[in-house]
């Protein structure tokens, strides 16, 4: 096993992956809290479709390079979402359910309608599920992920007590001086770099996954903010990391099996909280 | 001069006002208590006060030194905080955000500060404690807490005691008070509870139907005159 796993190694394009999984894993589980506590768990998956719409419409006008395009319109959707929890007309889940299914739509109705490949639903089978595209990455990629995590890290880092103080309670955070809805806007525009990063690695679909079951998973038995994101950001890594092993060393595809990862250190957590609990009382 | 003037104040959504021409001042070190029923807009003339939203008319001063960040605000708990990850110390602590400006963490200063105030409101015990393990009079104190970091002047109360049994409800009353005089903040306070307005309020400020501003012994004169025991026109 061990064999087999130093001969994949001596390929670039898998240490790459693994930097690149783990990177991800990291970024998305650090804002995962936030965005779960603000009742948005959805959002990812929302702005992932988004992004598809997005990939879709460059595919038809033959964009070389899509990336600016699908930050672009992920960015202003994300914004659009998150700018106010209360005082919108349409509320949090039905304005992501709204977009998620109306971008999906668009985007496939584009691609459908101008089809230029023969395989259509191979192509958005893998925009969805992220099927290949994460054994395909370039060097400057890896790079570019690399520094975008780190912003995204240091970010996190800096503003951790504003986000704290914005996510427990907004009102009280801006009656008291806080400039919340600068703040807002910086996460939204944050998370949706973040998934427009992810959607590389596990595909539209799954990246919901990524974003909530750390978070999820640590709020089972941590306490403070403080200990459920730091958990939370252990978790995602070292379930990021068995994936990618797993999934390299047994051939299966790499986002799922991230997911049933993080879904198995969901169950253990869950677990886990009980028994603490139990023992408590 | 007074720390807060409202001049001719309208207030409404979407074009329909709720309320109308309300104007009233509040001086340094008093006690208010808004009154009124359900829907006759006092969370919405405490949001205005706090600066969340703009007024549709009139004006609200703020005098005496007193910024409007430099008032503490005990909201109405949300579905969100309930289930909140978050320990005693990591809420308090986050009232002294409004001050942080750019830096990114927290001075010994601050710390202490946090410590302070967890220490008045008689909870050091539960100060590494998870937030939503908490009993709802607990909850209070800790959100009073928070509350006290943000400010040495003034505090914003929107139903402090909403959903607590009359033993912690008396308590809550206490402990604001103490607050009040021990620590001269001046109190606004929104209450469905007549009669403990009437006991610990110097100032009542009625809306909805006829609007009243006067102090507490001006406002039980009026009621008094009209033909009604104090609380008896309320139901809530």
């Amino acid at each position: 096993m061990l064999e087999k796993l130093g001969l994949y190694f001596s390929f670039p394009f898998v240490r790459y992956a693994l930097i690149v999984g783990v990177l991800i894993a990291l970024c998305s589980s650090l804002f995962g809290v936030t965005l779960v506590l603000k009742r948005f768990s959805f959002i990812g998956d929302g702005l992932s479709h988004v992004a598809f719409g997005a990939m879709a419409i460059a595919a038809v006008i033959n964009l070389t390079n899509e990336m600016p395009l699908v930050l672009a319109v992920t960015v202003v959707c994300a914004v659009l979402l998150l700018r106010t929890g209360q005082n919108t007309k349409i509320k949090g889940d039905a304005a992501v359910a709204m977009i998620s299914v109306g971008a999906l739509a668009i985007g496939y109705l584009l691609m459908n309608l101008f089809a230029k490949s023969s395989n259509l639903s191979g192509d958005v089978c893998s925009t969805l599920f992220g099927s290949t595209s994460i054994l395909t990455l370039t060097k400057t990629e890896v790079w570019l992920c690399g520094a975008l995590s780190v912003v995204v890290a240091i970010f996190f880092l800096f503003f951790y007590h504003k986000i704290f103080s914005v996510t427990f309670d907004e009102d009280f955070a801006r009656a008291t001086g806080t400039k919340a809805q600068v703040y807002n806007l910086l996460i939204a525009v944050i998370i949706a770099v973040i998934i427009v990063l992810a959607m590389n690695l596990v595909g539209s679909l799954l990246i919901s996954a990524l974003v909530i079951f750390p978070a999820l998973s640590a709020m089972r038995v941590f306490k403070s903010f403080r200990s459920v994101t730091v958990c939370s950001a252990i978790v995602s890594v070292v379930c990021a990391l068995i994936g990618i092993l797993l999934s390299i060393l047994y051939g299966t595809p790499v986002g799922s099996t991230i997911v049933a990862v993080d879904i198995t250190a969901f169950i253990l957590f869950t677990l886990c909280g009980w028994l603490l609990r139990r023992r408590l009382a | 001069m007074s720390q807060i003037i409202c001049d001719r104040v309208s207030l409404g959504y979407d074009g329909n006002l709720i309320l109308r021409d309300l104007s009233f001042r509040l001086e340094a070190g008093e006690y208010c208590c808004i009154i009124g029923e359900n829907g006759s807009g006092k969370s919405t003339l405490m949001r205005t006060l706090l600066g969340l939203k703009s007024p549709s008319s009139g004006t609200v001063t703020f005098g005496d030194g007193l910024k409007p960040s430099q008032i503490g605000y005990l909201p109405q708990q949300t579905a969100v905080q309930r289930d909140f990850p978050a320990s005693v110390f990591e809420i308090v602590l986050s009232g002294c955000q409004g001050r942080q400006g750019l830096r990114p963490f927290y001075s010994k200063a601050d710390k202490a500060l946090a410590l302070e105030n967890i220490e008045k409101m008689g909870i050091t015990p539960l100060v590494k404690r998870c937030y939503r393990e908490l009993s709802g009079g607990q909850q209070q104190r800790v959100l009073l807490a928070r509350a006290l970091c943000a400010t040495g002047k003034m505090l914003l109360l929107d139903e402090p005691v909403s959903g607590l049994d009359p033993k912690v409800t008396a308590e809550m009353y206490e402990l604001i008070d103490t607050i009040h005089k021990r620590d001269g903040i001046t109190i606004v306070m929104i209450s469905h509870d007549i009669e403990a307005a009437v006991r610990y309020a110097d100032h009542i400020l009625h809306i909805g139907g006829d609007l009243f501003f006067g102090t507490t012994e001006e406002y039980l004169a009026k009621q008094a005159a009209i033909g009604a025991k104090p609380g008896g026109t309320e139901s809530c």
